[in-house]
């Protein structure tokens, strides 16, 4: 499986460097003639350097490759790596340590809160779509929290901004019942589609909470300027709140209004976390041993700014 | 598409993937709309029917749903109030009603700033008290008043605050989360790709 998985990836470097090699030629006769008629006589027009837009001049001096971004390349390739090899480093069966991250181990127990206060948990995956890493992040939170409430007869409410997440969100707490075996407990409207417009959504949500009072509400995914319109009305109707995204500018609203908070990269560590697999825990591993590899190279950045010379050095990481 | 980034689009079947890719993403994109229909109709429908609570608000969200869908997606041929250009139904409704209820729900963010603000920076501890003075420090600097209060006791003291506070420690830490953030999503969607990771399909 896991073989399989490297030949795939290797099999994509090889298409991309023969790419970069081999630039296709659409042209096959780069010069233009044009005949006048009424002389019988016809020019051939040379293409002139430069001038990339004119019919049958186009493409075939510029490379396919972008060269520009060969740096891009050499990084993204040297993360997969290192990522590969941590993953499969944890299906050896090795320890790993994971710091403790508090947002999430106090997800079950505010669960069984709700579960106490026979209340609904309201799950909020955020504003963006399905395509976006923290919407995606998000929903892979929203399997946990529906095992759990599955396990514990707690009603859930997710109310989504785009069908596609609905979709997503829907298949994803069935499956969470199924596996629980609570397939009769769940009801397709625990996800529902509420609005498209961001401060529509924003309302339909604040009036659930002040209506329904949930116990529990947790918001996992991008969050804009209804970030803290959420966290202080879950914040007055009394619920354990528990956010999590990745968007600076909103981080300090959800730390001031509700109980935790994860920040960045925790959000996206959450699944792993949550679900203590090898394999998913290895490319938390790697991503941090990238982490130390960055902050060397933002050191010797400092270091060769302080010297001023450091010109070289960034060009290495321009790319356009 | 990651392939396709690093390909220029003409002259190369792979520069010219991601912008394909990207139409039948609108394309599957345009079809799912149907089912957040379905949903909000559904959902509606049945608490009206079973006269549920506040089910009055349940009826007039149908009733909206409808109302600024359907002229909308008339044609323009049948009547000028049709479609979605100026002076149809559906602009009517969104400069007069739709605008003017986002522009309300935001203008409430003051608010919720002051209660929100009020909690966090009482002095509880010591990182709440240090909270509480940067706070000041820079409120002061952000207001006009206080920017004069501020230059009336040293002139440099505005130039201070913003390179040592807001181009210092805050875009530092701003962008020590920015890169960790940056590396959790590149870490997660290999682990997509390549099929480790499944929990956002439930398994």
């Amino acid at each position: 499986m896991f073989q399989n998985k490297v030949t795939i990836f290797i099999t994509l470097i090889i298409l991309l460097l023969s790419q970069s090699l081999f630039a296709v030629d659409t042209t096959e006769n780069s010069n233009l003639t044009i005949t006048d008629s009424t002389t019988a006589d016809s020019v051939i027009i040379q293409p002139v350097a430069g001038v990339e837009n004119l019919e049958n001049t186009a493409d075939n001096d510029i490379p396919a490759f972008r060269s520009e971004r060969l740096n891009a390349l050499i990084f993204m390739l040297l993360f997969s790596v290192v990522i590969l090899l941590y993953t499969r480093w944890a299906r050896s069966g090795k320890e790993l340590f994971l710091r403790k991250i508090n947002g999430l181990d106090e997800v079950e127990e505010a669960v069984g809160r709700a579960t106490e206060m026979g209340k609904p948990v309201l799950f909020v995956p955020g504003l963006q779509e399905i395509d976006e890493m923290e919407t995606i992040a998000g929903i892979s939170i929203l399997g946990r929290v529906a095992h759990i409430t599955a396990r514990y007869g707690t009603p859930l409410h997710v109310p989504v901004r785009y069908p596609m997440v609905l979709a997503a969100g829907q298949e994803v707490v069935q499956q969470a019942y199924i596996e629980e075996g609570k397939a009769d407990s769940y009801d397709v409207d625990m996800v529902r589609y509420v609005a498209g417009e961001q401060f529509a959504y924003t309302a339909t949500i604040n009036g659930y909470m002040m209506r329904e009072k949930p116990a529990t509400n947790l918001y996992m995914g991008a969050f804009f300027a209804e970030s803290l319109l959420l966290a202080e009305t879950g914040n007055a109707a009394g619920s354990i709140q528990i956010a999590g995204t990745a968007q600076p500018a909103q981080l300090p609203f959800f730390i001031a209004a509700c109980d935790y908070t994860l920040m960045g990269e925790e959000l996206y560590a959450a699944s792993a976390y949550l679900s203590r697999e090898p394999l998913l825990l290895g490319g938390l591993k790697g991503q941090d041993w990238i982490k130390l590899l960055l902050i060397i190279l933002i050191i010797t950045g400092i270091i060769l700014a302080s010297f001023n010379s450091a010109e070289w050095y960034l060009n290495l990481f321009e790319s356009v | 598409m990651v392939v396709s980034f690093f390909f220029r689009a003409e002259g190369s079947f792979l520069g010219r993937i991601e912008p394909e890719i990207l139409s039948w993403v609108t394309i599957v994109g345009g079809f799912t709309l149907l089912l957040g229909v379905v949903s909000i109709v559904r959902v509606n429908y049945t608490a009206v029917k079973r006269k549920a609570d506040g089910w009055g608000y349940k009826l007039a969200t149908l009733i909206s749903v409808f109302v600024i869908a359907i002229p909308a997606m008339l044609p323009t041929g049948w009547s000028d109030q049709f479609g979605r250009g100026d002076g149809s139904i559906y602009k009517w409704l969104f400069n007069y009603l739709d605008a003017p209820m986002m522009a309300t729900m935001f203008a409430m963010l003051a608010f919720y700033i002051a209660s929100a603000a009020f909690r966090a920076f009482r002095a509880r501890n010591a990182e709440a008290t240090l909270l509480l003075i940067t706070a000041i420090i820079v409120m002061l600097w952000r207001v006009p008043m206080g920017e004069e209060f501020l230059l009336s006791i040293h002139p440099d003291i505005p130039g201070w605050i913003n390179t040592y506070i807001m181009g210092g420690a805050n875009l530092a830490v701003q962008r020590g989360i920015i890169i960790g953030a940056a590396l959790g999503a590149a870490a997660m969607a290999l682990r997509i790709m390549l099929g480790i990771e499944r929990t956002y399909m439930g398994k």
